[in-house]
């Protein structure tokens, strides 16, 4: 008997996201490092040659990662891993796809190959993760095919303002659509400037139709627990850890605080003797045209 | 009450369908949730993490414990926790046991191929997701309870239930009502 199997549907793409949930992602560069993560308890982790931090100290173009450190990651671990491609370089993320990666994360981190077009997510059968500063945002890119949203904070800064900025921008559009009647969603649509089917959607079901886990500046555990008290469905961590004085140790204490998130005690015992935390910019010092955030519309 | 262990994975979602089905159900996160809990449910996630989670967080004797006396599911990453081997999985992988089944991790491809199908039960088809999903290559005692193109899918030892696929991300009852059943 032949049953029909339906492969890389809207339903699977979101499902994967939806068993990251209560989950922290992690930056890595190495094989070494994956595996850190893993022990810790990461529940997926993102292949990068550089962490953000390098990025923005480094500057220069930053692009995919090479195939051969992300083939070496992915045979590392058994935990899924995820690797970045530029705003609109579908081909990045067709290599990305053939390499057998289980999430690409089209990412502001990278330098942009494209100032007007997004890649069209819909024509692959890997689920896409997305950045988003506000709801309109968000909308736009589930449009295009994005099975998961991440707020973007401000990468590898250390500072947590950003992506609180960000996940409360988005909850509270979210909650003032909710509250709206149904003839006020025509204009609401507009000016997110997002379709209206989706914007009924959301207002209907009062959170996004896919996950939504935060990022950008998450350095310690209480952030990561702030994140999820706000609402968070995960964390992805990318600088905070390897730039810290102790990987190990941080990155299960910033597992061990995104799972019990609402218990003051555990994150406090959590917290204690971690060594150095990366050093971290404050977003504010940033100038604008460095700030990772604004790329991507 | 219905347990959810709730260190990871899509735990929403099986609360969700256990309370449609008129059941009460909440989050396991501590011994003392585990206490409380008449049938635990293992969600979906990621078998790797959640193994983790449950020996850093001092919990593996207890759920192992919970699984040798009380009405167990499990859903993908759940059926690779509850089986007495895994193939694909890391050599020090701690598991609950409870199943008398090997699988094989993500044994259907990775998520490229993840797919929607109707799965057989005895009772009629229904339409459930596979999510990097495991496989079982050796049924040992436990009984079929699902098959998917004449492959065992879904399988049960005594008390304990296991499912390559995810019922609760399409809505799925039957598992669901049979593990209510049980308790």
């Amino acid at each position: 008997m032949s049953q029909e199997k339906f492969e890389g549907t809207d339903l699977v793409k979101r499902g994967l996201a939806e068993m990251l949930k209560g989950g922290v992602i992690m930056d890595v560069v190495t094989a070494d490092q994956a595996k850190i993560a893993e022990d810790a308890g990461a529940v997926a982790v993102m292949a990068l040659e550089r962490v953000p931090a390098d990025i923005r100290a480094q500057g220069g173009v930053a692009r995919m990662s090479d195939p051969d450190l992300i083939q070496d990651i992915i045979d590392s671990v058994s935990i899924p891993v995820m690797a970045k491609a530029r705003i609109g370089h579908f081909v990045e993320a067709q290599v990305l796809e053939a390499l057998e990666v289980d999430y690409i994360d089209e990412s502001e981190v990278l330098s942009p190959a494209d100032y007007v077009n997004h890649i069209d997510k819909w024509k692959f059968n890997v689920p896409f993760v997305c950045g988003a500063t506000n709801l309109g945002e968000a909308l736009r890119r589930i449009t295009e095919g994005a099975a998961m949203i991440r707020s973007k904070g401000e990468a590898g800064t250390g500072d947590v303002s950003e992506a609180m900025k960000h996940i409360r921008t988005i909850n509270s559009e979210i909650a003032a659509l909710s509250s709206k009647s149904e003839d006020e969603l025509y204009v609401a649509a507009k000016e997110l400037q997002a379709p209206y089917p989706l914007v009924k959607e959301v207002a209907q079901s009062g959170k996004l139709p896919v996950v939504m886990f935060v990022a950008g500046g998450i350095a310690t555990p209480a952030d990561a627990a702030l994140m999820m008290q706000l609402g968070a469905d995960g964390v992805f961590v990318g600088s905070g850890i390897f730039k810290s004085g102790d990987p190990a140790k941080r990155a299960a204490a910033i597992v061990r605080a995104t799972t019990y998130y609402n218990d003051p005690k555990v994150i406090a015992e959590t917290s204690r003797g971690l060594g150095e935390a990366m050093v971290g910019i404050n977003v504010g010092d940033l100038p604008a045209p460095h700030r990772l955030a604004e790329r991507g519309w | 009450m219905i347990g959810v262990l709730a260190l990871q994975g899509d735990v929403r979602e099986h609360i969700s369908l256990l309370e449609s089905l008129g059941a009460n159900a909440f989050g396991v996160k501590t011994l003392e949730d585990l206490e409380a809990a008449s049938g635990l449910v293992i969600p979906g996630g990621e078998s790797t993490t959640i193994s983790k989670l449950a020996v850093n967080f001092g919990l593996i004797d207890a759920i192992r414990n919970f699984v040798a006396t009380k009405p167990v599911l499990g859903t993908c990453a759940g059926l690779i926790l509850l089986s007495k081997g895994a193939i694909g999985a890391l050599s020090d992988q701690q598991l609950f046991g409870g199943l008398d089944v090997t699988v094989e991790r993500n044994a259907y491809g990775g998520q490229t191929h993840s797919f929607e199908a109707e799965v057989e039960f005895a009772t009629g088809s229904e339409r459930v997701a596979f999510i990097r999903a495991p496989k079982v290559v050796d049924i040992g005692s436990a009984e079929v309870v699902a098959t998917l193109e004449g492959e065992p899918v879904a399988v049960r030892s005594g008390r304990v239930m296991g499912a390559s696929f995810h019922p609760e991300i399409t809505g799925a009852t039957t598992l669901h009502k049979l593990f209510l059943e049980s308790i």
